[in-house]
């Protein structure tokens, strides 16, 4: 049913090097995403750390298409993109928004549920570094709890955004979320979605290790922790119909989750926070799992 | 010139959205704005009754509204869109974005008054705020002018790639009717020829449209230097700069195909052997028409000069017709906050140290909707004569009818 890594298709879209940070998650999911587009595909792109990616004129550092777009528009220069393709007759190329957690949860939200609502026929992801990491790591709306911040210095006080929800809202046909350290999660998850028509969300966590503050070389391991810890969960709602995936689903089945507190000792960005702030986070964590659980089981009859 | 059976009455915002028909535009996005709404309103009726084949992206603000045309006009779509006063101080980000991706993209503006406080009616502040965006700026006088301006704005912008602003005056024009006489498709058809992109969006030639571009120039892979940020705004100054050619240039095809003229950069009523020259952009110009008349009528010789180019800046035919004069008056329907008119300074500017140059009195009038009339322009102007005639050489812009 899921794909191997074996067996993604060889083609890469994603040039060897580039200029992300050592350690940086994007890469890893952007090369799932292109490659379940097979490179049919045109992006829009906001300022964002994927701007920084692909690199300065006259070079870039993917290969394919990718109009760069003002911030607060990514979901709205793709209901154009989408648009003028239909207006000049070509139905072969899929739009695909690609934003970070700012240029979606917070400036470019109202775009987003614009074209939600009007059921733009684009891919939008969500690639989701919990902050504004390409202007120097600001808290944004989608920063988790406790997470230190250049404009939380004592660690943030509120939950993140829950975008999947607030798409779902939107009566959106697929939504899924995704984690950039399992590429063929992404890659199932974006070869359906351009299987669909109509507006797709998928919201991709994406360690960061110079904005979490670990190792570039704990990456992988960081985003596992995630998901072991229930945080991020892998996961896929196609017509109101909730399914948890990969790694996500056989935690379901086995039971055996991490705790919050393990994957926040290992990032840089916690320390200090104090321990009812992760006991509080904890408890909220375990209530939302419980749902998550629940409705997999309730879906799944 | 009058041919009722070819004419049609219809309203400013009619002749615009004619024209975007006529132009066959593909894509068409915009958000609701007094006094836009109705040209967008009518483009929606005939995109849904399948009259005009494009896509209507009903968006959810102004600065989504530019984001679509500017989406679509990059994958090579002819696209239009319309706004007024804060609907465009919204699209801001978006304007300057438009002009630097260079795209084709023709926006309709219903001048309208700036908020705070709240005002629908006519000035021309909001096309002001964005004249150094990059845009041409072409201002109309009267109904039949929108619809033919906007169909030499798309021959403009796909020649040159820069996006054009057709500015006509909200309500005075968008919502007054006019005969127009609305050109057969056919002729647009020969005039107007179906829009190409220069760069394609093609997987099989995949490009980074506008990414990062740094101060100096950069190679590319195959070692050939290309341009920094700085030689991309020389090349874009340069196409504004060749729209100083352009604009009568297609203004003259158009005349000879169509059998109207707007003058191209700038046009004049009685302007040859004036000692006063009254300068406005838009339909303050007719207005003064008006008032020139009952002035030539008590021996004043006085005439107009209209700005049809707001931007680029006609200097060369200011310099050229002006000169002579001995004085210039300049209306302008806004400000620039702590000094004066913007098209009194420009036209102060390009005559600045030209031989025979008159001296340049500016007049600030008709903002927020105030009703300017003839006969105010030209006690305006007598008042201006009155002064130069008493030696004053420069003079603090008049504010027109201010009771305070």
């Amino acid at each position: 049913m899921s794909t191997r890594i074996t067996d993604l298709p060889s083609t890469e879209f994603v040039l060897p090097g580039n200029r992300a940070c050592a350690g940086c998650s994007l890469g890893i999911g952007l090369r799932a995403i292109t490659k379940a587009l097979d490179g049919k595909m045109v992006m829009a792109v906001p300022a964002s750390c994927l701007t920084v990616l692909g690199g300065m004129y006259p070079t870039s550092s993917v290969a394919v298409p990718w109009v760069n777009v003002a911030f607060p528009s990514t979901a709205a220069a793709a209901s154009g993109l989408a648009a003028g393709l239909r207006a000049t007759g070509r139905d072969d190329i899929t739009v695909l928004a690609m934003a970070g957690d700012g240029g979606t949860a917070d400036i470019g939200i109202q775009a987003l549920s614009g074209a939600a609502e009007r059921g733009e026929d684009i891919i939008y992801l969500c690639y989701d570094n919990e902050a504004y990491m390409n202007t120097g790591t600001q808290r944004s709306g989608a920063t988790p709890q406790g997470a230190r911040t250049t404009t939380t210095w004592t660690g943030k006080g509120e939950h993140a955004k829950d975008m999947c929800r607030i798409m779902e809202a939107h009566g959106v046909g697929y939504v899924a979320s995704t984690s950039a350290v399992f590429p063929t999660d992404v890659y199932d998850k974006v070869a359906k979605a351009r299987g669909l028509s109509g507006t797709r969300y998928i919201h991709m966590n994406t360690p960061c290790p110079s904005g979490w503050s670990f190792e570039p070389k704990d990456t992988v391991a960081i985003g596992k922790l995630a998901v072991d810890a229930g945080l991020v969960v892998l996961y896929e709602v196609e017509d109101g119909r909730f399914r948890l995936t990969g790694r996500s689903a056989s935690l379901a089945k086995s039971g055996r989750r991490k705790t919050i507190a393990e994957y926040v000792a290992a990032q840089g960005r916690f320390r200090g926070i104090a321990d009812e702030t992760v006991a509080v986070v904890q408890r909220w964590l375990d209530e939302r799992w419980a749902g998550f659980v629940s409705r997999h089981e309730a879906d799944a009859e | 010139m009058s041919d009722a059976r070819a004419a049609s009455v219809i309203t400013g915002n009619e002749a615009a959205a004619t024209a975007a028909k006529l132009a066959r535009v593909q894509v068409v996005a915009a958000y609701p704005i007094t006094p836009q709404s109705s040209v967008v309103e009518t483009l929606s009726k005939w995109v849904q009754s399948g009259e005009l084949s494009a896509e209507f992206v009903t968006v959810e603000s102004e600065h989504s509204a530019l984001a679509v045309c500017i989406a679509a006009s990059t994958v090579g779509a002819r696209v239009f869109t319309a706004t007024s006063a804060n609907g465009l101080a919204y699209m801001n980000e978006q304007v300057w974005w438009a002009a630097g991706a260079r795209l084709p993209i023709v926006m309709g503006l219903a001048n309208r008054a700036m908020a705070a406080p709240w005002s629908v009616l006519n000035d021309q502040q909001d096309s002001m705020s964005v004249r150094d965006a990059g845009w041409a700026q072409l201002f109309c006088r009267d109904n039949q002018e929108i619809l033919d301006t906007f169909l030499h704005a798309y021959r403009i912008a796909e020649e040159l790639r820069v996006p054009v602003m057709v500015c006509y005056d909200g309500f005075l024009l968008s919502h007054t009717v006019m005969p127009v006489r609305v050109p057969d498709q056919a002729e647009v058809d020969a005039f107007l020829p179906p829009y190409k992109p220069a760069i394609p969006i093609d997987p099989a030639d995949p490009r980074n449209l506008n990414p990062v571009t740094m101060a100096d120039p950069r190679a590319n892979r195959d070692g050939e230097l290309r341009g920094g940020y700085m030689e991309l705004r020389a090349m874009h100054q340069q196409a504004l700069t060749e729209a100083l050619d352009l604009i009568p240039a297609v203004d003259a095809e158009f005349a000879e195909r169509f059998g109207r003229s707007w003058g191209g950069l700038t046009w004049e009523y009685r302007l040859d052997d004036a000692e006063v020259a009254v300068i406005a952009a838009g339909s303050l110009g007719m207005e003064l028409t008006v008032a020139v008349d009952a002035l030539r009528s008590e021996g004043v010789r006085a005439g107009v000069f209209g700005i049809r180019a707001y931007r680029p800046f006609p200097a060369e035919a200011v310099r050229g017709r002006l000169a002579g004069k001995d004085l210039a008056v300049v209306l302008d329907k806004a400000v620039s906050y702590g000094y004066e008119g913007p098209v009194c300074a420009d036209v102060r500017a390009a005559l600045l140290s030209a031989e025979g140059a008159p001296d340049v009195f500016g007049c600030v009038c008709g903002l927020g909707g105030r009703d300017v009339s003839a006969t105010q322009l030209a006690d305006a102007v007598r008042r201006a004569r009155t002064d130069h005639g008493r030696g004053v050489r420069i003079r603090e812009p008049e504010w027109l009818d201010v009771r305070l």
